[in-house]
């Protein structure tokens, strides 16, 4: 498994636990393409601040490294990291060099 | 809760160590951290050797602690510095240097644990201000503008972190016989006593006493707030 895909899976994990935590409503199933934050996504701003910490923190469980998903870099870009799983996962590996 | 996490800055000495002797008698595990090795130690203690406006530093001591015991439940942003000369004698290296500890810092700690305590749905952050704010205390203008800054954080955290149940207040204390204000002229301290309604340093018990305040479970309606003592 690329690193991106465990990106994604470690997304996905997440999203779940978030879900649970704060009562959100999921999609069925997810991938890559699941729309996270913006006009189709399900996260509001409150709930992407949650998982973005909690994104940083799993990756620094699994890779011990200390990334940061937030700086302003990330909150600048024309096209935001936090549109899709897959744009998170992307945006992650780059952080993690791996991109 | 059993045995809380609770994380002290600035606790090699003073005010610092004062609590974190108190907590850890009280059965907490107390994480200490200041720039220096801490010379005393007790049970349920543990010490860090920490730069608290040092985002790296910060970020290592909380991913210590996140592995160690997974929480925090009690933040005393207590590490700070103090510039006392007169504004026209004060070189820009000492108000950067005043605000990336006192501001930038207890913003650091704040941020970090937040994190931590966010999972528990449970937290206490508690800053520390000074009388010298609301007094406007003349000869202590990077000091001032330091806790006016902490202040502000204090009431913007309270709202942005209310929503993950932490509360975030300020203790602001009149002078205590400490390190802080160990080169500063009696009569200053006496002119600056004057102005206070109770007329008397203050007492490391009389900081624990408002700290104690702020961290109980039931203060959970308590946030934002600066209480200053001495009747400020």
């Amino acid at each position: 498994m690329s690193v991106k895909d465990e990106l994604v899976a470690l997304i996905i994990d997440a999203v779940k636990e978030l879900g649970d935590q704060d009562d959100i409503e999921l999609p069925a199933d997810m991938d890559h393409s699941t729309a996270l934050f913006g006009e189709s996504g399900f996260l509001n701003s409150m709930s992407l601040v949650s998982l973005v910490v909690s994104v940083e923190q799993s990756i620094e469980d699994r890779y011990g490294r200390s990334v940061s998903l937030a700086d302003e870099k990330a909150l600048s870009r024309r096209n935001s990291p936090y549109r899709t799983v897959g744009s998170l996962a992307e945006y992650a590996a780059e952080q993690l060099g791996q991109g | 809760m059993d045995a809380p996490v609770t994380v002290i800055t600035g606790a090699r000495k003073g005010i610092g160590r004062y609590l974190a002797e108190r907590f850890a008698e009280r059965g907490h595990r107390v994480v200490g951290c200041s720039r220096g090795e801490a010379d005393w130690s007790v049970p349920g203690y543990e010490h860090y050797t920490v730069d608290v406006s040092s985002e790296s530093d910060v970020k290592r001591l909380f991913a210590e602690i996140r592995r160690k015991y997974g929480v925090v439940h009690h933040l005393i942003n207590n590490a700070g510095i103090a510039s006392m000369n007169h504004a026209l004698l004060t070189p820009a290296d000492t108000v950067d240097r005043v605000l990336r500890t006192n501001v930038t810092g207890t913003f650091l700690a704040s941020r970090e644990a937040a994190k931590l305590m966010k999972r528990e749905r449970y937290g206490r952050i508690v800053n520390f201000t000074t009388v010298a704010v609301p007094l406007s205390l003349e000869g202590e203008a990077a000091y001032v503008a330091s806790k006016a800054g902490v202040e502000g954080l204090t009431r913007v955290l309270a709202r942005e972190l209310g929503p993950f149940g932490i509360t975030v207040n300020a203790v602001g204390p009149v002078p205590i016989r400490t390190d802080l204000i160990a080169g500063v002229p009696k009569e200053k301290i006496d002119a600056l006593i004057e102005r206070q309604a109770i007329k008397r340093y203050g007492e490391l018990e009389d900081v624990a006493n408002v700290v104690d305040f702020f961290v109980k479970p039931e203060s959970s309606l308590v946030t934002g707030q600066c209480i200053y003592l001495g009747g400020v």
